[in-house]
């Protein structure tokens, strides 16, 4: 990217945010105006907020995602709502405050603003997080996410390494931050909280998202991005909402697939891998920005178990409740067969098997067999 | 036992050789006689086969120089007597020379406590007690609205006198001695009559205790009207006897009182505040008598006025006769022998009540009677015919019109005026009967107010308007209140206990006869009549009082929602300016908007 072509890309940016800075003013004044009109008609206000459960939430495979569904909770200010609703409205007054002042507050910031409201400050971080969450609720009827009301998560996100680079331009100066992901030697780039703004440049043919420090650490420092020309991204557990926002904006912008690798149990496949790939079940009004609906899955994969005789583990009793739970309740895999059946044969060996258990024919067995082996048949990956 | 009764029936003849306890024995003395004498009762019979088997046994030295020294004792020396130690023989003639009538009063002077004056501090409160109950009777009887001043005057650390004077009807001369210095003369004993006194006792004993232990006399002052003159009496009782011996007697030409009675005893005694005074029994005694004005001098301390709350009498109590369903066997013996009527019909129908003719000729069809015949003439086993014949009969529930409650809105007035409460609730139940007597409960209830909330509930016993200080424990009363669960009523209750929670409980019971677990008149027996109706009427005032709790309880929550909603509506208001860049006035006519509204919204 060259000079000018990145001042017009930071330009081209700032406009972008500016609108939508705009739009969620709009959206922000436009309730409180509501609300106010309300009260002076005598009408008792209220606030709408999707109804956030399981029993709320559909799988839709064309939109790729945990979809919220219609059912809708009315907050009316009465007696005994006084206080959240005012708390509520404070919380979004300070939203207010800061796309003005184009800052941002974590969970724990709001918390401590919270302090100067009096009356309506909160007690506990918990209390401020709920009415947060609330809030953040309302605004993505209207396609806003959290980041946009300027809440960002405590939460770092995972590490990438490989053949990318990000421009991280700096809304104030215009200056536009080059990061190459190739050159950070034996580290890595960390995502940023918020990634809204980042746009990529890659040549990488896929992105392969691993649940473990450990294995990224591996694959890293042989650098293995160069041999099989992709993008590495640690997401250390389940992936953070920064993590799946970063990967989703990536494979989007660079129309490149994202294949997960992780451990072949069924915190890895149900907590993981579906996460990343449909968004969470109880946060579900925000996964249409974080999920990564042409997410992969690689491995380790029940049949891998068999195939690579890996060394196993028994599958504990919260594994096969958990394992139950998403043949039963999960929308995702049970709109998928072929999960269904994985996650039934696995549940039959009554096992689990980790990423690193491939070590046991050799410490570098996994790049240098396993996943070659697994990438050139990406056709038969799990949905 | 068991070979006790049938005995009776035998011949005077029989039972006067097993009545006596010599002639047997000298017959046992001999063995072969014993056994000869085949008709001997059994246990007799027992006794020599017992014997007999110990005979058998060689005596050893110690017991042969036993048995001899016994002889040298005993008149009667008997070697076949198995006890050693058996005491020196008196013979009947003896005995009856040491046998004579006890009077009462020696009686009640060496069983004082069962009168209620086991202590120093129970019997000054005793005393005030029974003074202040008869001038109250007096007062009632002879429709007048009572005014009696109680005053006790400290004469030593443990010596009070005692004085009661009341403006009733005063006592006419020649009664005036028996009254106070006779135990157990009196006029409600023999009438079935809602009244305080019930025995005639209490006064007297009261006198008599004074004089037990201060050796002083029981002064009397007595006026019956204007135009009469006053007595004053100075008195002892003759122990001995059961009689007054009167020490001074005069006439006074003026006194104090157009009509009127006073008296003053002397006494040893401990006056004490708090629970079981007689500061306490005052103030009852004023909550349960809501038409008497009292003033009480206590030993310590100015004169307390107790205003009447009422100036309704009580309602005339009468007497009733005793009803069929109540009556004993050995009462029903006594009453036909001494029936004024000439047949047994007409003694039934006069002699009871609610026994009409009709219910006359049924229980004497059932008993296999004739309504001609002489009442008096009837055999032992014909009186329990008609005894067993009565419960079969169907019988009206005697008259309650004999009973004076003191009514709801009389108690709640009383409450009102002593006790300084924000609810207060009385209900009279209908009249009910136990064992032929009828009886009326009524309970009163105080709460909330300056009466202290963690505290047990106090709760004041009162049986014909008269306040029960001591037993607690052992009183229905006590025992209703314990049983009722008054959590269901919002308050709190420990098991087995008193309910917590500021509140007083009044609970009166009215009878002809209140059934009083000893004569001291403390607590009520346990009937299952009376424990039902104080149940029922509790449970009646805990509902009542249940929904002022919970009222409270709702109003208390509305105004701390009021409170909540005035706390956090500023703070919609300041959310709103912020957002919507208001006005100050604009955001205030929002603030006062939205707080106006969500108060009409609630019922406060």
């Amino acid at each position: 990217m060259k000079a000018t072509q990145a001042k017009r890309y930071a330009a081209e940016v700032k406009r972008k945010n500016r609108q939508q800075d705009q739009n969620t003013l709009k959206l922000i004044s436009g309730t409180a105006e509501e609300t106010n009109q309300k009260i002076l008609k005598r009408i008792k206000p209220d606030l709408k907020f999707p109804v956030r459960s399981l029993s709320n939430v559909s799988y839709s495979k064309r939109s790729g995602y945990l979809e919220i569904g219609k059912q809708k909770k009315v907050r009316t200010l009465t007696v005994t709502t006084v206080k959240t609703f005012a708390q509520t409205l404070r919380m979004m007054s300070l939203s207010k405050d800061l796309i003005e002042s184009n800052d941002f507050a974590t969970k724990r910031d709001a918390y401590y603003q919270s302090k100067n409201w009096g009356d309506a400050g909160f007690q506990e971080q918990t209390e401020s997080d709920t009415v947060m969450d609330d809030i953040e609720a309302m605004f993505s009827m209207y396609q806003v996410s959290r980041e946009q009301l300027r809440f960002i998560p405590d939460e770092h996100g995972g590490a990438v390494a490989g053949q990318l680079i990000v421009y991280d331009p700096d809304i104030e100066t215009g200056e536009v931050e080059r990061i190459d992901c190739t050159r950070f030697g034996s580290g890595a780039y960390s995502i940023p909280s918020s990634v809204e703004h980042l746009s990529f440049e890659t040549k990488a043919k896929f992105v392969l998202a691993i649940e473990t420090g450990g294995m990224f650490q591996r694959l890293q420092s042989h650098k293995f991005w160069q041999k099989a020309n992709c993008i590495l991204v640690s997401m250390g557990g389940v992936p953070t909402r920064a993590t799946r926002r970063f990967i989703r904006k990536l494979s989007e912008e660079a129309k490149i697939p994202v294949y997960a690798f992780v451990d072949c149990d069924p915190y890895g496949i149900s907590n993981i891998y579906r996460t990343l790939k449909v968004g969470s079940g109880n946060a579900a009004h925000i996964n249409q920005f974080f999920c990564v609906p042409n997410a992969r899955y690689l491995g380790v994969t029940p049949q891998d178990i068999r195939d690579y005789k890996l060394p196993t583990h028994p599958l504990k009793e919260v594994d096969i409740k958990r394992a139950k739970d998403a043949l039963k309740n999960d929308p995702f895999f049970q709109s998928q067969p072929a999960w269904t059946q994985a996650i039934t044969h696995l549940v039959k060996m009554g096992v689990r098997a980790e990423q690193q258990a491939l070590a046991k024919w050799g410490l570098n067995y996994v790049l240098e067999e396993y996943l070659p082996r697994k990438l050139k048949q990406t056709d038969r990956f799990l949905p | 036992m068991g070979g006790h009764k049938p005995k009776r029936k035998e011949s005077p003849k029989s039972r006067s050789g097993d009545g006596s306890s010599r002639p047997p024995r000298s017959e046992a003395r001999s063995n072969r006689a014993a056994k000869k004498k085949a008709p001997a009762a059994k246990r007799s019979l027992r006794v020599v086969k017992g014997e007999s088997k110990q005979i058998e046994l060689p005596l050893t030295a110690k017991e042969r120089r036993k048995r001899s020294s016994l002889k040298l004792v005993s008149p009667q020396p008997s070697s076949t007597e198995s006890v050693p130690k058996s005491p020196p023989r008196v013979s009947a003639e003896t005995l009856a020379t040491r046998q004579r009538e006890i009077s009462v009063s020696e009686f009640f002077t060496r069983n004082r406590h069962l009168l209620g004056f086991d202590n120093p501090q129970k019997s000054l409160l005793t005393t005030v007690k029974e003074a202040v109950d008869n001038s109250l009777d007096a007062c009632e009887e002879a429709g007048i609205l009572p005014e009696i001043a109680v005053s006790i005057h400290t004469l030593a650390e443990d010596r009070f006198r005692v004085a009661v004077q009341d403006n009733g009807p005063g006592i006419v001369r020649a009664q005036v001695p028996k009254i106070f210095a006779k135990l157990l003369y009196g006029s409600k004993f023999h009438t079935l009559k809602q009244s305080r006194g019930q025995q005639g006792i209490g006064i007297s004993a009261a006198a008599m205790y004074g004089q037990l232990t201060t050796g002083k006399p029981v002064c009397i002052w007595s006026r019956t009207g204007k135009s009469k003159p006053a007595h004053h009496y100075e008195m002892h009782i003759d122990t001995r006897r059961n009689a007054p011996e009167v020490v001074k007697d005069e006439t006074l030409s003026s006194w104090t009182l157009d009509h009127g009675t006073r008296v003053e005893i002397e006494l040893a005694g401990i006056y004490k505040r708090g629970r079981r005074s007689v500061d306490d029994y005052i103030e009852q005694t004023a909550i349960a008598n809501p038409h008497a004005t009292i003033r009480y001098t206590p030993p310590t301390g100015e004169e307390v006025i107790y205003e009447r709350a009422t100036r309704q009498h009580p309602r005339e109590t009468i007497a009733i006769k005793p009803h069929p369903h109540g009556v004993e066997l050995g009462a029903l013996i006594k009453m036909l022998k001494e029936t004024d009527s000439r047949s047994l019909k007409s003694a039934l129908q006069t002699d009871f009540s609610r026994i009409s003719s009709k219910v006359a000729d049924e229980i004497l069809k059932k008993a296999g009677l004739k309504g001609e015949s002489r009442p008096s003439r009837l055999s032992r086993e014909e009186v329990e015919r008609i005894y067993r014949a009565i419960p079969a009969v169907k019988i009206m529930a005697p008259p309650t019109n004999c009973l004076a409650p003191i009514g709801e809105e009389t108690i709640v007035s009383a409450l009102k005026k002593r006790i300084e409460a924000d609810f207060y609730e009385a209900i009279t139940r209908s009249p009910s009967v136990y064992r032929g007597i009828p009886f009326q409960v009524e309970v009163g209830a105080a709460y909330g107010g300056s009466m202290p909330a963690e505290e047990l509930a106090d709760v004041l016993r009162v049986a014909n308007r008269v306040p029960l200080q001591y037993q607690a424990s052992a009183c229905a009363i006590t025992k209703s209140v314990i049983g009722t669960d008054w959590r269901n009523y919002g308050l709190q209750q420990s098991r087995g206990a008193l309910p917590t929670g500021p509140l007083l409980l009044f609970v009166h019971i009215a009878s002809v006869w209140v059934p009083f677990t000893s004569e001291s008149k403390e607590a009520i027996a346990h009937y299952p009549e009376i424990l039902r109706e104080l149940r029922l009427g509790l449970q009646e005032v805990g509902r009542k009082l249940g929904a002022h709790i919970r009222r409270r309880r709702r109003q208390a929550a509305e105004t701390k929602k009021l409170a909540y909603i005035q706390k956090y509506i500023p703070q919609i208001g300041i959310a709103l300016q912020d957002i919507l860049a208001l006005t100050d006035r604009e955001r205030d006519k929002t603030v006062s908007v939205l707080t106006d509204t969500l108060e009409r919204s609630r019922k406060i």
